[in-house]
C-alpha cells in the first residue's frame, strides 16, 4: 500500500513537470468559445461524434482536441457517448451508403435544438470519394448541416475555430 | 540462395502432384498460373510447407475473372493465379485450408459474384443493402454510380451465430460506437460478464475504393491510397507507389527512399504513441493516456514544421516524394528525438511499475501462437504471439536494405505483449530515423514518370505501422489504373479479435480491441 501511495505521489509530480505551452491563438480562441458557451448554452455543449464513412484521419484530429495541449473540455465542450445526450453532431466522412440509415437514426435520436457540423473535406463535399454506388458523398446529402469545417483532415485549431463559428451563428 | 529454395522445392512438388504451373515473371515477384480445379489443392500443399497466405483478390478482364492469392515464406513472395470464365464463375475455396482466406474470399464473392465451393462460411461480408444480391460492383458492367435507393436500408437480417441456454444473453454493439471511433458492429454472446462468443460484422465504411480507383492516373491513385486508412496514409501511399513504380520499371532516387523511410517510421511512432495511451486509458490509467497523447501532439507538431502536414498526407508520390529535409530540419528532428527519449524514460518506468496495469494487461486478450499463425496475423499483433515476420527485415526494400535493426518479438501473447512490442518498435523507429538521416546525401527527390505498358502489373509490399501492406496494381492503356487492391494488415488481424476476446469479460473488450486496433476503413475499402 505504501508503495502504491508512493507511486501515486511520484506519478503526480511527473504530471506537473509537464506544462502546456502558452499558445496564444489557442488561448484566445478558447476564451472566445467559452464566453459564448457560457452565454448561450449555460456553460456547456455536448458533442456526439459520428464517423459516417471517414478514413479515420479526421477522428485522429478530433481525438487530439482532448489531449493536454487543447484540452477542449476546459472551454465547456465535451464529447458524449450517446446522441440522446448531445447538442451537436460532429459528422465525418463521405456518408457511406452502409452508414446512411445509422446516421439518420443518430440524427433522429438527438434532441432538439440540435446542430450538425460536417468535419473534413469528405463530409463537406465528398472529398476523394465523391458520390458512388457505395457513397452518398457530402453529409448535407443525408442530413441538414449547419457548419462545415474543411480540411483533410482539419487541424485541431481549425476544429476549434469551426466550433466557434457554430456557436456564433 | 537458401531463400529461393522453397519455391524450387515447392514447384517440384506441384509437378509431382500433376498440378501444371505456368510461370510468369513479374517485377519483384513470380506469378504462378494454375488450373482452377487445382486451386484448393495448391493451398493444401502450400500449407504443408508452412507457407503463409498473404492476400486474395480478383479482377474482371473481358469474359474472364483472374483470381489471385499471394503467398510468402522466408521473405519470398509468390503470386498464384487462376482464371475462371464469367459464364461459370466457380472455384474451390482455400478458406478451409487457410482461415486467413475466409473474409477475402467472401469479399470476392460479394464484389464479383465468384462462387467458392466448400467455403466454410459463405455468408455475405462486404455487401450490406447498398446493392442487390445479384449485382457485383467490381464487374466491369457495373457502373461506378450503381443504382442506389434514396435511402439505403439497414442490414437487418444478417444471419449471426446464435447461442442458446440458461443465462446466455446477447449484446449488440454498433455500428455507431460510444466514442470517437470508426463504425462497425460487434455481436457478443455472454454469460454474466464472460464472453462466450464474439462476431464481427464490418463493411459499414465501404466506400467503393477499389471501384473508384479504376481509370485514375498514378498521381490521383496515390492520393486515394493515402486515404485507404487515414492513420496509415504513409504506409498505403508507399505500397501503392511502390507497386506502380515496379510496374512502370522506375527506380526512385536514393534520397527519396530515405525520406520515405523517415516518413514511415515517424508514422509508426505517432500511431504507437496514440495506441499505448489508449490501451492504458481503457483500463482507467489516465496518467499514461495524458502523457502519450502529449508526446504524440509534440511529434505531430514537428510533422507540421518539417513536412507541412500533421498526418503526413500526400507526401509520397509516384516516382519519389513531394517533400524535402533540409539540414536545419534534420537538426530539429535530432534534437526532438533526444528530448523524446528523455521523456519516454520518465514515463515508461511509471507504466511498467504500475501493478494495476499489470493486473489488467497481463494474460488478458490471449492470442495463442497457433491461432495467430492460422489467421496470418501481422505487425504488433503477430509479433506479440511469436509470428516473427517484418517486411523491412525479411523482404527489404529501399531504404531498409541499407540498415540492420532488431525486430521486437514477444511470446506472452497478451495485451501487455502488444503494448511492449509497440514500445520496442518506437525505440527501433527512432534509431532507424537517425540512421536514415545520417545517410541522406544531396540528390533528386523524384524520378520522371514513364507510362507503363498496357497490362503491366506489380505488387507493392511494405511494412506499415500495423504490419505488412500488400498492394496490387495493374495498368490499363494510357497510364490509367485498371485494378487497385490494397490489403491492409487489418484484414488479417480483425478475425484474431474474435478469438482473443473469448473468455475475457465484457468490460475488457475495449482494451482487447484497442490492443489490436484494426482499421475499419482499411478493412471495408
Amino acid at each position: 500500500m505504501l508503495q502504491l501511495i508512493k507511486k501515486i505521489l511520484k506519478t503526480g509530480i511527473v504530471t506537473e513537470n509537464y506544462k502546456a505551452p502558452k499558445d496564444d491563438e489557442l488561448e484566445s480562441l478558447g476564451i472566445q468559445i467559452k464566453r459564448h458557451i457560457d452565454k448561450k448554452f449555460s456553460g456547456s455543449i455536448a458533442i456526439r461524434q459520428v464517423d459516417a464513412g471517414s478514413c479515420n484521419g479526421c477522428e485522429l484530429e478530433i481525438h487530439a482536441l482532448n489531449n493536454p495541449y487543447y484540452d477542449i473540455e476546459r472551454f465547456g465542450i465535451h464529447f458524449v457517448a450517446s446522441p440522446r445526450h448531445a447538442d451537436v453532431l460532429l459528422v465525418t466522412g463521405p456518408v457511406s451508403r452502409h452508414m446512411q440509415t445509422a446516421l439518420l437514426r443518430t440524427y433522429e435520436a438527438t434532441p432538439n435544438p440540435k446542430w450538425v457540423v460536417a468535419v473534413g473535406d469528405c463530409a463537406a463535399c465528398g472529398g476523394e470519394f465523391g458520390v458512388s454506388y457505395a457513397s452518398c458523398g457530402a453529409v448535407s446529402n443525408v442530413i441538414p448541416v449547419d457548419v462545415v469545417i474543411a480540411g483533410c483532415p482539419p487541424t485541431p485549431l481549425a476544429l476549434m475555430q469551426g466550433l466557434l463559428g457554430l456557436i456564433n451563428k | 540462395m537458401s531463400s529461393a529454395n522453397w519455391t524450387t522445392g515447392f514447384l517440384n512438388q506441384l509437378i509431382a502432384t500433376a498440378i501444371t504451373v505456368e510461370q510468369i515473371s513479374l517485377p519483384s515477384t513470380t506469378l504462378w498460373q494454375i488450373e482452377s480445379n487445382h486451386w484448393q489443392q495448391f493451398a493444401k500443399l502450400a500449407k504443408q510447407q508452412s507457407v503463409r497466405w498473404v492476400a486474395g483478390w480478383a479482377e474482371h478482364v473481358e469474359d474472364r475473372f483472374f483470381v489471385n492469392a499471394c503467398f510468402e515464406k522466408q521473405g519470398v513472395y509468390v503470386l498464384s493465379r487462376t482464371i475462371v470464365h464469367v459464364a461459370k464463375p466457380e472455384l474451390p475455396s482455400q478458406a478451409g485450408v487457410y482461415p486467413a482466406a475466409n473474409r477475402s474470399e467472401r469479399h470476392t464473392q460479394d464484389m464479383f459474384g465468384i462462387h467458392f465451393t466448400d467455403h466454410p462460411d459463405n455468408r455475405r461480408w462486404t455487401r450490406h443493402q447498398a446493392w442487390s444480391k445479384h449485382d457485383y460492383p467490381l464487374r466491369k458492367d457495373f457502373s461506378v454510380q450503381g443504382e442506389p435507393k434514396a435511402v439505403t436500408p439497414p442490414d437487418m437480417d444478417y444471419p449471426f451465430v446464435k447461442a442458446h441456454g440458461q443465462g446466455v444473453y446477447e449484446i449488440p454493439v454498433g455500428p455507431v460506437h460510444a466514442g470517437i471511433i470508426e463504425p462497425g458492429h460487434f455481436r457478443f454472446q455472454a454469460v454474466g460478464e464472460l464472453i462466450l462468443n464474439l462476431e464481427e460484422r464490418l463493411g459499414y465504411v465501404h466506400k467503393g475504393i477499389e471501384k473508384i480507383a479504376e481509370g485514375r492516373t498514378p498521381t490521383q491513385l496515390a492520393r486515394l491510397a493515402g486515404r485507404v486508412s487515414g492513420d496509415t496514409t504513409v504506409g498505403h501511399s508507399w505500397a501503392a507507389c511502390r507497386a506502380m513504380e515496379l510496374a512502370a520499371g522506375i527506380t526512385i532516387p536514393p534520397r527519396a527512399a530515405l525520406i520515405r523511410g523517415i516518413l514511415a517510421e515517424r508514422e509508426r511512432v505517432a500511431n504507437h504513441l496514440g495506441d499505448m495511451g489508449a490501451i492504458c486509458n481503457d483500463v482507467a490509467f489516465v496518467f499514461a493516456q495524458m502523457q502519450f497523447t502529449r508526446l504524440r501532439e509534440l511529434w505531430l507538431r514537428t510533422h507540421t514544421t518539417v513536412f507541412g502536414h500533421r498526418l503526413l498526407m500526400d507526401l509520397i508520390v509516384p516516382g519519389g516524394v513531394a517533400c524535402d529535409l533540409s539540414n536545419a530540419s534534420c537538426a530539429l528532428i535530432k534534437q526532438e528525438i533526444a528530448l523524446f527519449r528523455r521523456d519516454l524514460s520518465e514515463v515508461v518506468p511509471v507504466v511498467d511499475l504500475n501493478s494495476s496495469l499489470e493486473d489488467r494487461l497481463y494474460t488478458a486478450g490471449y492470442l495463442s501462437q497457433e491461432t495467430a499463425a492460422a489467421f496470418g496475423t501481422l505487425g504488433y499483433v503477430g509479433l506479440s504471439s511469436g509470428q516473427d515476420f517484418d517486411v523491412r527485415r525479411d523482404a527489404p526494400y529501399p531504404p531498409y536494405d541499407q540498415v540492420t535493426f532488431k525486430v521486437a518479438l514477444e511470446d506472452q501473447c497478451d495485451i501487455a505483449s502488444r503494448f511492449w512490442v509497440r514500445y520496442k518498435q518506437i525505440i527501433s523507429a527512432l534509431k532507424l530515423i537517425e540512421q536514415f538521416m545520417a545517410k541522406l546525401e544531396t540528390g533528386d527527390l523524384l524520378t520522371e514518370w514513364q507510362t507503363p505498358p498496357t497490362g503491366s502489373e506489380a505488387l507493392g509490399i511494405v511494412e506499415g505501422w500495423r504490419g505488412e501492406i500488400t498492394t496490387y496494381i495493374r495498368f490499363d492503356a494510357d497510364n490509367k489504373i485498371a485494378r487497385f487492391y490494397p490489403r491492409d494488415p487489418s484484414i488479417l488481424n480483425w478475425p484474431a479479435l474474435e478469438k482473443l476476446t473469448l473468455n475475457n469479460i465484457v468490460p475488457d473488450f475495449p482494451v482487447c480491441n484497442k490492443s489490436l486496433n484494426g482499421s475499419y476503413s482499411g478493412n471495408d475499402l
